[in-house]
């Protein structure tokens, strides 16, 4: 109740947002102390949830993890570690030795791989699919009303559902193999087990991505789209020269949070193959590896949770430096386009 | 001619509408013809419902395995409540000075919520494991609500934001004019302005705690496990077989309220969706 007793009195004088020009300093510092008020809670929650962990995450990943040395058999005391954690998965050094094979150690490459397997295939896989649907759903049609909705049940399904369906119907006995009248043992092979996850993942996402696009078509006036037809342009020229970089924008962004999410990709893998397939590693993400790793040392742990953050928080700028998917900007944009 | 000329586009749309619509829900019907399959015909292809019984529903709610769906329906609710009252209760404030504030350090913060939201949830995990641990709270309902607030408040704060920004405030200021107090202002005009938008809010701040599961499964107990970890872990009467039947009934149960929040409140969420970036 606190936060809606509190909105009236922020509501700094509204007479005074009108003469913003004449006023201006004065203005945004009065704003700026409502500001510290009314945002201050949420910094203040999102410290302790994020802020928090990540730090002692980062401070945790230079301490030894005490116990038996699994490579030597020696016991490890613990203490200061220097970057002997990120040697470990980096280097995929366990003590003065190279990994074992099938140790989590010898996985973080394997891992690495499989994160960004899965996140270019599903990312562009989801972004075809999805642009196409977004196409179809812009049309008008009867029934449009009805697909919209249609495409709503896999974004509203709960992913670890989800993962118990599709292992359900890539089982063995189950209706895919029926279907394509072949026995394919989607989770024991190599290929088939990491494709078993794209088609999954596929299923799940493409309709939140069509959505995020079709907000963006929505946005392109159909006078364009006229004129390039009286202009004689065919079907293929209005969806390259037109659709395409007119929606660039609503698609960057779908797309940077299409990847920032399949590079943490977990609960998908975690049910269905627990990382498995193939050798015995074939679908382990950087995700999966760390909570493997929880119960073997936290400060391992920890060490390979900030690779991942950073790896994360790298492909983000990347994207929003050199790729201009500028997120603030297209919502704005959609916002605004939204009103008319 | 041109009759041809029209019909071909319109045939080709309604076809790959349709195609649409099937891929997305087939395995959804599926799900739903094999909750109400007898267990005994699990691989039965047949593809419309045979074998109908309740059954399964029955075992998905039965303890005599272990299972616990129905305490763990509740846990995720109250989890969910929780989180999403939390979160509104301080993401409102901020949502409303982002949307309606010009102050030095506005985008940054922005964009600061914003990362916050795309934050890779396996980053909390070790710490928040260790940490859990020292202080006695491995399993508890505090360890699941806490970390699902690094989730669910950024995205409560950049949806709310947006909605806030689409708003006539300009109502506000002409109900001060006529008379009203700033209180009455706020109680007549911005509140009933502002309810579908925080409505909605709270819907996509549910169904993001609701959907959560990685945290939970590492975090929660057989006492306090939500949904989600509960349906993964199903465990059936045979060691090494999948029960199935039962866990399909399972996700259905789990899945339908979702469903139908959803269609229902489809237009609001789908603009929620677009606005705040949400992600699935």
């Amino acid at each position: 109740m606190s936060a809606a007793t509190e909105i009236p009195a922020a509501i700094p004088n509204p007479q005074g947002l009108e003469p913003r020009k004449r006023r201006k300093g004065g203005l945004n510092a009065e704003h700026g102390r409502w500001a510290v008020y009314l945002i201050g809670p949420t910094i203040l929650l999102l410290a302790i949830v994020i802020g928090y962990p990540v730090v002692s995450a980062v401070i945790q990943s230079f301490q030894l993890d005490a116990g038996l040395d699994k490579a030597t058999g020696l016991f490890v005391a613990g203490g200061f570690a220097g970057v002997t954690n990120y040697v470990h998965w980096l280097g995929q050094r366990c003590g003065d030795v190279t990994c074992p094979p099938g140790s989590l150690g010898s996985q973080f490459w394997v891992a690495f791989g499989n994160t960004f397997f899965f996140t270019v295939v599903t990312v562009v896989l989801e972004t075809v699919i999805g642009l196409w649907m977004a196409i179809i759903m812009n049309r008008n049609f009867k029934g449009r009303a009805l697909v919209r909705a249609a495409i709503l049940v896999p974004w509203a399904i709960p992913t670890a559902v989800t993962a118990k369906l599709w292992y359900f119907i890539f089982d063995a006995n189950g209706v895919l193999n029926h279907v394509i009248g072949h026995q394919v043992l989607w989770f024991s092979d190599e290929w088939a087990s990491r494709f078993a996850i794209v088609i999954a993942d596929t299923w799940k996402t493409t309709p939140f991505m069509a959505l995020l696009i079709l907000a963006g078509l929505q946005l392109i006036p159909d006078e364009v789209y006229e004129a390039s037809k009286m202009d004689g342009a065919s079907t293929m020229q209005r969806f390259l020269l037109i659709t395409l970089p007119l929606v660039r924008p609503a698609l960057m962004v779908a797309v940077l949070f299409r990847v920032l999410d399949a590079l943490r990709i977990y609960d998908l893998i975690a049910i269905m193959t627990g990382g498995g397939g193939g050798s015995g590693n074939a679908t382990v993400s950087l995700s999966v590896l760390v909570v493997d790793q929880i119960r073997q040392g936290f400060n391992a742990a920890s060490a390979l949770s900030t690779i991942t953050f950073v790896i994360v928080f790298l492909v983000a700028f990347v994207f929003v430096r050199f790729l201009g998917a500028n997120v603030v900007q297209t919502q704005a944009a959609q916002q605004k386009g939204e009103l008319k | 001619m041109r009759v041809k000329r029209h019909t071909g586009p319109r045939v080709r749309t309604a076809i790959q509408a349709l195609v649409i619509a099937v891929w997305c829900l087939l395995p959804f019907y599926w799900m739903i013809v094999t909750s109400f399959r007898d267990v005994g015909y699990t691989f039965d292809p047949t593809p419309w419902f045979t074998h109908v019984t309740l059954d399964n529903y029955a075992t998905a709610f039965s303890t005599a395995l272990g299972n616990h769906l129905g305490r763990a329906l509740l846990n995720s609710v109250f989890i969910g409540a929780v989180v999403t009252v939390i979160a509104l209760l301080v993401g409102t404030t901020a949502a409303y000075a982002l949307a309606r504030l010009e102050f030095r350090g506005k985008s940054l913060i922005a964009g600061a919520i914003l990362a916050a939201s795309m934050f890779p949830g396996v980053a909390l995990i070790s710490p928040l494991f260790q940490l859990f641990t020292d202080i006695g709270w491995m399993g508890s309902y505090q360890a699941l609500i806490l970390p699902s607030i690094s989730f669910v408040l950024p995205l409560t704060v950049y949806t709310l934001a947006s909605f806030f920004r689409e708003m006539p405030w300009d109502l506000e200021e002409a109900a001060r004019i006529d008379g009203c107090t700033r209180v009455q202002a706020f109680r007549r005009i911005i509140l009933p302005l502002a309810a579908p938008a925080v409505f909605t809010t709270a819907i996509l701040a549910f169904i993001s705690s609701w959907n959560e599961y990685l945290i939970s499964s590492q975090l929660s107990s057989d006492a306090t496990q939500p949904v989600t970890v509960a349906i993964a872990s199903f465990a059936g009467s045979q060691p090494h077989q999948e029960p199935y039947t039962a866990v399909m009934a399972a996700g259905t149960i789990v899945t339908i309220p979702l469903v139908i929040l959803v269609l229902v409140f489809q237009r609001r969420i789908v603009a929620g969706l677009t606005a705040g970036g949400v992600k699935g």
